[in-house]
């Protein structure tokens, strides 16, 4: 338990256009550790979805390596699940054949995981909708039905590219408490992007302050709560939760500061 | 502000009551133009204000209609149309589809292909229609292939248009979850794409028949394109409006044909 399931080193990456080179990320050196809740923030457009998509392998970083450390012992690259900031549920499908779009995808819709996408539609409180189309479906559904869609492939690591940002403050509150406790009890290792600091303290055990573009890891924090639950309420009344808001804040303040 | 539950079925009622006589209005004003436009015309002929000789009248119309109907060549001529714009529109739409298909999943296809496409959809399609007989002679397949030329190349364009609107983020979606770009076009381009070919059929049903009453003019021996033709050589100007009006109805009834189907597409998709 926690050893590090992807080792990232020096990865860089940079856009290329016409008018020139878009420097993303210049240097990133982190450990990502099975069964841990990482949240990665940064100021906004300094590379982190670019982040993302290279741990999910969408892009290939320009230099750098990858080391990774597939838990169940294989020798390939851990499954990635991707959560992207809008849920994507395609309005033509029923919630239950969106939810087994990568199944479909994949061809393994074998009645394993066809009861295994039922067992979760039925625990995240979604199964009588599951033949409904879904624009039926409050937001806060709609994002579960996403992050089933991606539990469905059972990942070994979950990537959340800002999953809650499209979403009113309340069922932002409501279903970020829903997904982390989902993601805890399931013991996923999860990456999580945001710009929300109070959303990165009160879900992740650590945190990684990536500087303005292009990006490099400027802090780690490890996040530790005295809280009576789960809850995200009880997270952001928890005696710590101040100390680290105004630490985390600091450390993105002085990057704005800068740029004046 | 609150009303009671009577107010409100009141005033609901004067919502719908009202909804339902405008709609009957201009219900009646349409069939009332119609009536009056063909009562105005007949009174013209019959008074000779107008020649009828050479701009007939709706009763001449309808005895030509039922003199040819009696005898069963005018179902033959309509039928001849029906199927020649049928086979077209059907080709074009699988052949736009699939071309459209292949320019999306080839990028460099399509900027290669883009200025011959534009070249092809601008192009006057009747101007092309003798070559198709020199080539092809004189018959349906002539036909087929000038309306198959009148609807193809703007379908292509405008079905690689919709293709193209799909949402990227939906595209990335597909490849996190482990799929290809053939996944990509067949779960999330195809199928978000059907708007935008049922609207594209909607505009090449009446191109396909456009092209298929082109090709009539210029080499049948049967259609409502050739009875056009036909009926001016010999002075029959009844038999073209006939054949006119004719073309009319099909027009209308293969549009509506289409948006049935665009209804039931949105009715099950909610």
């Amino acid at each position: 338990m926690n050893k590090p399931i992807l080792q990232l080193r020096n990865i860089a990456y940079s856009y290329h256009s016409l008018s020139g080179e878009i420097p993303a990320l210049s240097d990133i050196s982190f450990d990502v550790k099975e069964g841990e809740f990482l949240a990665v923030v940064g100021p906004s457009g300094c590379g982190k979805t670019t982040l993302l998509s290279i741990i999910a392998r969408l892009l290939m970083p320009e230099k750098g390596t990858i080391v990774f450390n597939n838990p169940s012992g294989a020798l390939e690259y851990p499954k990635t699940g991707y959560m992207l900031q809008h849920d994507h549920l395609l309005e033509w499908r029923t919630v239950f054949r969106n939810v087994t779009l990568g199944l479909e995808i994949t061809h393994q819709e074998t009645p394993e995981k066809i009861a295994y996408a039922e067992k979760l539609l039925a625990d995240y409180g979604l199964y009588r909708f599951k033949d409904k189309h879904p624009c039926e479906l409050s937001g806060g559904m709609r994002q579960r039905a996403a992050l089933i869609r991606t539990l469905v492939m059972e990942p070994d690591i979950l990537l959340l590219d800002e999953p809650f940002s499209a979403l009113d403050y309340q069922t932002r509150l409501s279903v970020s408490g829903d997904i982390g406790r989902i993601i805890r009890d399931t013991k996923k290792t999860a990456v999580l992007i945001t710009h929300d600091l109070s959303e990165a303290i009160s879900l992740s055990d650590r945190i990684i302050i990536l500087s303005k573009r292009p990006a490099f890891v400027k802090k780690e924090v490890a996040i530790a709560l005295s809280r009576a639950d789960d809850t995200p309420l009880s997270s952001r009344s928890a005696p710590e939760f101040q100390e680290y808001f105004n630490l985390l804040w600091k450390e993105l303040s002085h990057d704005v500061s800068n740029e004046k | 502000m609150y009303r009671t539950k009577n107010e409100e079925t009141n005033a609901q009622e004067v919502y719908l009551r009202a909804h339902k006589k405008h709609h009957h209005s201009i219900a009646f004003l349409r069939l009332f133009l119609l009536l009056f436009f063909l009562g105005i015309w007949e009174l013209c002929a019959d008074l000779s204000v107008i020649d009828s000789f050479f701009f007939s009248s709706p009763s001449r119309v309808i005895a030509c209609f039922l003199s040819m109907a009696a005898d069963r060549s005018i179902f033959r001529h309509i039928g001849v149309t029906l199927l020649e714009t049928t086979v077209s529109f059907l080709l074009v739409i699988l052949i736009g589809l699939a071309a459209a298909a292949l320019l999306w999943y080839c990028k460099s296809l399509s900027e290669i292909m883009e200025p011959y496409l534009v070249i092809l959809n601008s192009l006057p399609k009747s101007a092309l229609a003798p070559l198709f007989i020199v080539w092809l002679g004189t018959g349906m397949n002539t036909i087929i292939v000038a309306g198959i030329s009148v609807a193809l190349f703007g379908c292509i364009i405008s079905l690689y248009t919709g293709f193209h609107q799909t949402d990227r983020e939906k595209m990335t979606l597909i490849y996190t979850l482990g799929g290809t770009r053939r996944d990509v076009f067949f779960k999330v381009v195809l199928p978000g794409s059907i708007p935008a070919i049922l609207s594209a059929m909607k505009v090449n049903i009446g191109l396909s028949l456009v092209g298929v009453v082109i090709g009539e003019f210029l080499s049948a021996r049967c259609g409502l394109g050739y009875l056009i033709i036909y009926g001016s050589q010999v002075f029959q100007l009844h038999l073209v409006i006939t054949s006119i009006l004719l073309l009319c109805l099909i027009a209308t009834g293969l549009y509506r044909l289409i948006q049935c189907a665009e209804h039931y597409y949105k009715k099950k998709t909610g």
